[in-house]
């Protein structure tokens, strides 16, 4: 009788552990896609992605003549010349290449090109040189100016003598992919919480589950601590396949100290939990859930800097953007993956995320709806 | 515990939602043993009347002894002595019958044994391992019985539990209920759109409209009220001027 496999808290962390991964769509949404992210954008923001500029070249009557401008004679040399366009490919090994795609064509086609984002640039050639036409707010197209203008004046030499000063920074934990693992595992954390539990709530009380469940001799805690159970053993799993992916393929490494990642992973899963009770602890209508799922989440993907650096906030909004609990995890789990963090370093933030999550469970299991 | 004459006491229940009375002073007394049937259109007070007995509710006025026990202050031997479903109550879809079982021993603190036992009596042994969201409705309202079962309440609360089923899956449920009364003296209260139900299971019928109680009595007993109606429904009609199931 006294068999663990009879107690109400294993068997209702079991019931609500087999739910979860009974559901196809939540090894995709919960693994797969995840993996997907990191991948994707992994491979957008670390790869040498030299610039790509687009640019019209409107001929003005003096260069009819048959007389080539300093640009035209640029451009047979080094272009490769189809139909009225030319590419010039310049080359250099630590920024990437840059490719100049210039277009021939009228000068009111031109301005129709710009306006429509297909060309950054308009050169109006003339044998005294060339004007270049373009919006100087844009940094696309102050680049494809720059490259162009530097064509013009010398050639493809210009660019390639650049890499002798340059230093390209491939040092493991200062990537974009090093940032960004640990801000996904932090999301993770946040939406399997909100989403999960919230949801399996209010699905289960306007199912009246809850209410059937609690005309038993079940303890009302117990339901709640075996679904907050049940979700970290499933968030657990996500974040290692997560970062064993990051691992093998970007070679994303933990610098830091293992046991204090763990502390922290865990301080975030209370945090959420407690906030996703206090979320659903009223309502039974999927569509009020979802808005209040949604106010919660949305925001905090945003700003806590998951995928960008909350730093290019205006000071007064950085001072409150780092105390959101998703900042405070993703912060965390950066200085332990990349600075070689330990328990000194975050053990505050586990400490108030913690904390957070148990005054909401508090909050949330004193107003809630069971019936 | 008090051993008292009667399993369930009600007396003078009031209940109001909002600006609803949904329970307009209601007073009911049931013995061991004994099966009770509470009739009524949609609106007349039955659920929320059993909810109460089933500590669900409480009530605004009035008292509810269970084996003259009241739910303050109770809860604990309460849940024990009694056994409930409710209206359409739904299991966690991707839970098989057999896993939605042991979660409900579990709370009574029962083992695989008591759940072999309850699928028998249930007759659902062949679908043990079938998910709940491939069950029949049939085949769900016996579930929800067998979990109803599994602490062998004294006292059984059903909530319509035939609606929506074909009259073979109806009879099922009545046969699995007449051999409880018979081999376990159980105590039944159960609310109906059916007077089949009433005529073949209970030996007492409360009629209800409107929150309170507008006759009571074995079948024969109400039928003879206001002379001789042929059935309920027209005995219904004569108390109301409205359909039993409406």
């Amino acid at each position: 009788m006294n068999k663990i496999t009879n107690h109400q808290l294993y068997r209702l962390v079991v019931a609500h552990f087999a739910e979860i991964i009974r559901e196809p769509a939540v090894i995709f949404w919960g693994v797969i896609f995840p993996i997907l992210m990191a991948w994707g954008l992994g491979i957008a923001f670390t790869q040498k992605t030299g610039v790509h500029a687009k640019i019209a070249i409107v001929r003005t009557e003096q260069t009819i003549d048959g007389r080539k401008s300093k640009l035209f004679a640029g451009l047979t040399e080094n272009g490769i010349k189809k139909d009225s366009s030319y590419l010039v490919t310049l080359k250099n090994e630590k920024l990437g290449d840059a490719q100049l795609n210039y277009f021939e064509t009228s000068s009111s086609n031109a301005y129709r090109l710009l306006k429509k984002g297909k060309v950054s640039v308009i050169i109006e050639d003339s044998n005294r040189g060339s004007k270049y036409s373009f919006d100087p707010s844009s940094q696309d197209a102050k680049a494809a100016y720059q490259l162009a203008a530097d064509f013009e004046q010398n050639g493809t030499k210009s660019y390639a003598k650049m890499q002798e000063s340059i230093v390209p920074l491939t040092l493991k934990g200062s990537r974009y992919v090093d940032f960004l693992i640990p801000g996904l595992l932090g999301m993770g954390i946040m939406m399997a919480c909100c989403w999960g539990i919230s949801y399996t709530i209010i699905d289960r009380r306007s199912k009246k589950l809850l209410r059937r469940m609690v005309a038993t001799p079940m303890r009302k805690t117990n339901l709640l601590i075996a679904l907050i159970t049940a979700r970290f053993f499933m968030n657990l799993a996500e974040a290692i396949l997560l970062f064993i992916f990051a691992w093998i393929y970007f070679d994303v490494t933990i610098q830091g100290s293992v046991s204090a990642l763990i502390l922290l992973f865990m301080a975030g899963n209370i945090a959420f939990s407690g906030i996703a009770i206090l979320i659903s602890s009223r309502t039974a209508s999927s569509e009020v859930g979802n808005g209040m799922i949604n106010a919660i989440v949305t925001p905090m993907m945003v700003v806590s800097g998951v995928f960008f650096s909350y730093h290019n906030f205006p000071d007064w909004a950085v001072s409150v953007i780092q105390y959101l609990p998703l900042s405070m995890i993703a912060d965390g789990f950066r200085t332990i993956f990349n600075e070689g963090g330990t328990f000194v370093d975050v053990w505050r933030e586990a400490v108030i995320l913690a904390s957070v999550g148990v005054s909401t469970f508090v909050i949330g299991i004193k107003t809630f709806k069971w019936y | 515990m008090i051993d008292a004459p009667f399993i369930v006491e009600v007396r003078n229940v009031k209940k109001s939602f909002k600006d609803v009375h949904a329970v307009k002073g209601v007073s009911l007394s049931i013995k061991p043993g004994e099966f009770v049937a509470l009739l009524g259109p949609n609106g007349a007070g039955k659920t929320t009347l059993v909810e109460m007995v089933e500590g669900i509710q409480n009530p605004d006025e009035g008292e509810i002894f269970i084996s003259g026990l009241q739910w303050k202050n109770n809860q604990h031997e309460l849940h024990q002595l009694i056994g409930l479903s409710l209206q359409e109550t739904r299991f966690m879809d991707k839970l098989t019958a057999y896993e939605t079982m042991r979660l409900f021993a579990s709370f009574y603190k029962l083992d695989a044994h008591r759940v072999d036992e309850v699928f028998a009596l249930i007759g659902l042994e062949d679908k043990k391992k079938a998910f709940v969201d491939n069950l029949s409705g049939g085949q769900r309202q016996r579930l929800a019985l067998g979990v109803a079962l599994l602490n062998k309440p004294q006292i059984l609360l059903l909530d319509e539990p035939t609606t929506g089923l074909d009259p073979n899956a109806r009879r099922e449920i009545w046969n699995i209920l007449l051999g409880l009364k018979k081999s376990q003296n159980t105590s039944l209260i159960l609310t109906s759109h059916y007077m089949e139900e009433a005529e073949y299971l209970c030996d007492r019928i409360i009629i209800m409209d409107q929150g309170t109680i507008l006759a009571q009595g074995t079948l024969a007993e109400i039928l003879a009220l206001g002379g001789g109606h042929r059935s309920l429904d027209e005995l219904f009609i004569s108390l109301t001027g409205r359909h039993l199931y409406e």
